[in-house]
């Protein structure tokens, strides 16, 4: 048999260990203050979302999806919404909705900019590419992790998780979408002598808004798949109850929490899309 | 004529080590190799030319001969390689970024081949579009921005949004957009080539009636010779990045530098180019009204024409003599102003030769020009006038 020589290993299993290992040894201080920012915003808007009336959520999808889309959609959207309920799954859904919130808030704060960034050199989108295939092929349990070495169990690693998951198609489209501008547009702003910041304002993220859209549903469908695996490692909600369900063979609840994560997914994926549309410009 | 712009052995190279090409150019390589070598493209090829205040230069060629480039390097969308490109005197290739700001701020706007308008944007802000960069306030670019598009022949039409107006007044907004700004020059890069053939034919005589109007320095490119000789008091033809030759229409028309622009100017009509000035003779012989008829019979004969122009001591025009008329009034005692006759056509200098076709195939005398004060200024004769055309 053949087998590869021993000489040529490389551990590099052993060097990122190393390395995470020094990252929580000298680092503490800066992560727990990451930690508790992020719990901070995350357990905020988990309060929010929780003390809204279950009925004020329902009436307002439904006027969000007859306003966005059609009188229709307004209502299988509510109806959705009720049959959530109705499972006794309501308070674990803004759990859930939570994690998401915040995951997609940071993801577009930091994968907007890097998206123009990469826009802007093609040396930093050389760089980022191979980045990006990584962090959307990675399985997702390989950096829970050290996820859960540096922030340990709970919400936050659930947030850092969804977050690495969901980032790559904020920065990607927002990368393609402002490369995507009229290159005569951007000549005609130049030509009237407009800096580099008022032809990015002004021009190229107007202009790249719908596509930037686009990449902010995507952005949270990724965060929605995402967070079920987050539960492994202590986020409650929805996924939590998934887990338990395979844990216990326990084919009712399994369906139940899986049907409310699809209900959800639906009706975010549809009203997004349907903001995004709002946002085209016609040529 | 003041001097606005003066370009100074300009080269463009694109790519990689463009100095190290620049080198090669010097040495007498060509373009063709170059590009095969190296890979750089060059653009723009050693170049120089002056354009004056008021006039419009037309920059012609055909596609890939370096135009577009030239005209990004004036306003540094491009920068230029080597050479030196003076505004008002003073060398615009050593602006900083914040002097070119300002330079593109104030002095210079552009128009663009596919109109280059904002489409997020209503008309009348993409109108005060060059206002808004320069930090005017809202209510004065506003204000200019609906000023222009009635100048532009679109008032009223501000609210409206790019895509919901037709290619021509697309652009009609793309010129609004750089008169707004109010400009010393105006570069326009095929403004009309994306155009119908109709409403093009539109636009350009609109554009004279707007030059007529706001008195702007305008280069202008195109690769349309009947367009370039339409609108330009001067033109360059351009090929394989440099100048082939530069004149004015009548001048390049008359004396094309070579075969190249022979050829170039081989399909156009120049009906619609040459004017009267052009194809006119000197007025002579010609019988002053003091002259005797025997004088009038001398010079016909001489000349072997059957008809003679009368002027007085001023050279204005008083009218015409035939010979059969003068031998008979000589025979009968008759004077000058019993046979002198009105019956001939007179035009100005500046009617196209278009014009003049049905005249000149109609009357059978030779046509006068004369200017506003009906001074003689030449004569046509029909052979003259379909010459003109060849």
């Amino acid at each position: 048999m053949n087998t590869f020589p021993d000489i040529l290993k490389i551990e590099i299993g052993k060097y990122v260990d190393v390395f995470v290992k020094y990252l929580v040894r000298n680092f503490s201080d800066f992560f727990d203050a990451l930690k508790q920012g992020i719990l901070w915003v995350v357990q905020n808007i988990e309060l929010i979302l929780q003390w809204l009336p279950w009925w004020l959520v329902i009436i307002g999808v439904f006027l969000l999806g007859w306003r966005i889309n059609k009188l229709s959609s307004g209502i299988i959207y509510s109806a959705m919404l009720l049959c959530i309920g109705s499972f006794g799954l309501w308070s674990l859904m803004m759990s859930t909705l939570a994690i998401v919130v915040t995951s997609v808030v940071i993801s577009l704060l930091i994968g907007i900019p890097i998206g123009i960034l990469m826009a802007y050199s093609d040396k930093a989108e050389m760089m980022m590419k191979p980045i990006l295939d990584g962090m959307q092929t990675m399985p997702s349990f390989v950096y829970l992790i050290p996820a859960v070495i540096i922030f340990r169990m709970g919400k936050v690693p659930g947030v850092f998780a969804t977050t690495i998951y969901a980032i790559a198609p904020a920065i990607r489209l927002t990368n393609l979408a402002i490369r995507g501008v009229s290159k005569e547009m951007v000549e005609a702003a130049n030509s009237f002598g407009a800096s580099r910041w008022q032809i990015l304002l002004r021009v190229e993220l107007p202009q790249a808004l719908p596509t930037i859209m686009t990449g902010i549903n995507q952005t949270t469908m990724m965060a929605m798949a995402m967070v079920v695996i987050a539960s492994m490692i202590g986020a409650k909600g929805l996924g939590s109850e998934v887990l338990i369900a395979i844990n216990r063979i326990d084919i009712a609840k399994g369906t139940e929490a899986g049907l409310a994560i699809v209900f959800i997914a639906i009706i975010m994926d549809r009203l997004t899309q349907g903001i995004a549309e709002r946002f085209k410009i016609p040529k | 004529m003041t001097e606005k712009i003066r370009v100074e052995n300009l080269v463009k190279v694109f790519g990689r080590n463009s100095k190290a090409v620049l080198k090669k150019l010097e040495k007498g390589i060509t373009k063709e190799e170059i590009l095969k070598k190296t890979g750089n493209a060059v653009g723009v090829n050693n170049v120089s030319f002056e354009v004056n205040e008021g006039e419009i230069f037309v920059i012609m060629g055909l596609s890939g001969s370096g135009k577009s480039t030239l005209i990004r390097c004036l306003n540094l969308l491009n920068k230029p390689t080597a050479g030196k490109i003076f505004f008002e005197g003073e060398d615009i290739v050593k602006y900083n970024k914040k002097q070119l700001r300002e330079f593109r701020q104030n002095k210079m706007a552009m128009v663009f081949q596919h109109f280059g308008l904002f489409s997020h944007r209503t008309v009348e802000d993409n109108a005060a579009y060059g206002l808004e960069v320069k930090g005017a306030p809202k209510e004065e670019r506003l204000r200019i921005a609906r000023e222009t598009l009635e100048t532009v022949g679109l008032g009223g039409w501000g609210d409206k949004m790019p895509h919901q107006l037709s290619g021509g007044m697309q652009q009609r907004v793309g010129l609004a957009r750089a008169l707004a700004n109010d400009p010393d020059v105006l570069l326009m890069d095929e403004p009309f080539s994306a155009l119908d053939p109709l409403i093009r034919r539109d636009m350009q005589l609109e554009l004279l009636d707007i030059q007529d109007k706001v008195q702007k320095t305008i280069v202008f490119i195109t690769h349309d010779v009947n367009e370039a000789f339409k609108i330009g008091d001067r033109v360059a033809v351009m090929k394989n990045g440099k100048i082939v030759q530069v004149g004015t229409p009548e001048e390049i028309l008359s004396n094309p530098a070579n075969e190249y622009i022979e050829d170039f100017i081989k399909d156009i009509d120049r009906s619609k180019i040459m004017q009267a000035k052009n194809v006119m003779f000197k007025p002579s012989p010609l019988l002053f009204n003091k002259d005797g008829l025997k004088v009038a019979i001398k010079e016909m004969e001489t000349n072997g024409i059957s008809s003679l122009f009368v002027v007085d001591k001023g050279r204005k025009l008083q009218g015409l003599i035939t010979i059969d008329d003068t031998i008979n009034a000589i025979k009968e005692g008759k004077t000058l102003n019993d046979i002198i006759q009105r019956d001939y056509f007179t035009t100005d200098p500046e009617t196209y030769v278009q014009e003049l076709l049905p005249i000149a195939s109609e009357t059978k005398f030779p046509i006068a020009v004369v200017d506003q004060s009906n001074k003689l200024e030449g004569i046509i004769v029909r052979a003259s006038v379909l010459a003109g055309l060849v």
